[in-house]
């Protein structure tokens, strides 16, 4: 019985509504997604939040910075820069994709031409698939250096996702709004119970970082993971932690999340690759 | 077969009492079961979200689990607390632990009788 957790996925509660309407625009939640954070911690300043949960917690962040001096991304850094200028086969860089390095704080990004949610990862499979070059895996890996030098050289660049009045843009961003505000698994807990009625508290001896933040920083090493991860890896171990199945990476359901959560960051200015607990 | 009309009287009896609302003292060994459901991890882990008195690292999710018997005269309402939170408040964070089958029934009432201790 205990094993089939996995069938129970989505109960229907969708929580919080009374605080955020789903027939709510965008720019509307998001002043007040983050003017509930910075209420919740007058402490942190506005600009801090892109440091996730240490922005809230004095203690971890003095091991979080005596981390990052020796910053065991480094290496992934050079990987990436190196895997980035190298052309392909038919001669062609990624440059020919991108423009420059630096665009991490631009994506996700919607593309009026599909319909569809472009990311930082998805747009890199297509310029290889452009070039012919054979698809990447989209957790961790070569993906993850790539877009570790991409991150790198944004790092200082507001985040200025957009939600164009289009009405397949905003049906992405509601989705992924809907994703974070419903209870699911077999736990019932919703990505907004943790980091947004909890945000601070302690589960166990691990505080819950603000949402607002989440996604500045991402690839970012896990010292649990002994490596760097994309959003999507770090999205599956948030739903397995409360025994719901996880998407697929890059599938269009965690496409719209992290369209939905990095636009809530808006403002803020990229700082990746991190490093987190 | 003595053994089995020992049981039933045993369980009419504690239905009685469930529904009397008065307790019926549960065993020693009950208790202690019911502690090891609820500490561990992978069943009850109630610790992360509740301070339980004897417990490592408690979160502070949920209230403390402290002077139970007060706030819970009725050990049915405590049950039912365990069995399915979001009964009492749709949006709750506390998981349903017996609706949704994370502790079978039998589980959940050992860790009833257990919490009722503290
Ligand atoms: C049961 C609690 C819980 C739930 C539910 C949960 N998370 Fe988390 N999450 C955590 C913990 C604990 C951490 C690590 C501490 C932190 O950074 O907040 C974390 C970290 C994260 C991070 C990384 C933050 C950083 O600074 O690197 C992201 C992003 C994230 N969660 C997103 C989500 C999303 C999206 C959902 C829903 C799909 C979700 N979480 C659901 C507990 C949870
Ligand atoms: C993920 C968080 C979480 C877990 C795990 C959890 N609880 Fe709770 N619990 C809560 C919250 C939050 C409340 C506050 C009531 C509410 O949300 O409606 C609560 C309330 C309670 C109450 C009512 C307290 C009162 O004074 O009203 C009891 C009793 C309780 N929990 C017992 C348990 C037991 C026993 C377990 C483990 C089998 C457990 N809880 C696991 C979050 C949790």
């Amino acid at each position: 019985m205990r094993k089939t957790i996995y069938t129970i996925v989505v109960s229907l509660i969708t929580s919080m509504i009374g605080t955020l309407a789903l027939a709510s625009t965008p720019t509307e939640d998001l002043k007040a997604f983050q003017q509930y954070y910075m209420d919740r911690f007058p402490d942190t300043p506005k600009s801090d939040f892109n440091n996730g949960v240490y922005s809230i917690d004095a203690a971890a962040r003095e091991t979080f910075e005596s981390i990052e001096e020796f910053a065991p991304y480094e290496i992934d850094i050079e990987k990436g820069e190196e895997l980035y200028h190298k052309p392909f086969a038919n001669g062609g860089t990624y440059n020919d994709c991108f423009g420059e390095p630096g665009v991490r704080h631009l994506y996700p990004q919607f593309d009026s031409e599909t319909g569809k949610i472009v990311t930082l990862e998805s747009a890199i499979n297509d310029c290889r698939k452009a070039a012919g070059e054979k698809k990447l895996k989209y957790k961790k890996g070569t993906i993850a250096e790539l877009t570790a030098y991409m991150a790198y050289e944004s790092r200082g660049n507001v985040f200025d996702i957009k939600i164009p009045n289009d009405p397949r843009a905003l049906a992405h961003y509601n989705r992924g709004k809907r994703h974070w505000y419903s209870k699911r698994g077999q736990l019932n807990m919703a990505c907004a119970d943790c980091h947004w009625t909890n945000a601070g508290n302690m589960l166990r001896a691990e505080r819950l970082g603000p949402a607002f933040g989440h996604m500045t920083h991402f690839p970012k090493y896990r010292a649990k993971w002994g490596n760097l991860g994309t959003p999507h890896r770090r999205f599956a171990g948030c739903n397995s932690q409360v025994r719901a199945k996880p998407f697929k990476a890059q599938s269009d359901e965690y496409k719209a999340l992290e369209y939905f959560l990095t636009y809530m960051g808006n403002g803020l200015e990229a700082n990746g690759p991190a490093t987190r607990k | 077969m003595s053994f089995r009309i020992i049981t039933t009287v045993t369980s009419i009896a504690i239905l009685i009492g469930m529904v009397l609302g008065t307790s019926i003292a549960a065993t020693d060994e009950e208790i202690a079961e019911g502690k090891r459901i609820a500490f561990n991890r992978k069943l009850g882990n109630c610790l992360t979200c509740h301070m339980i008195v004897g417990g490592e690292l408690p979160g502070n999710i949920g209230p403390p689990l402290i002077a139970m018997k007060a706030r819970f005269p009725d050990k049915s309402a405590l049950r039912a607390q365990i069995f399915d939170a979001t009964v009492k408040n749709p949006q709750t964070s506390m998981p349903p632990f017996g609706k949704h089958g994370i502790l079978t029934d039998k589980e959940v009432d050992l860790v009833t009788e257990y919490i009722h201790t503290l």
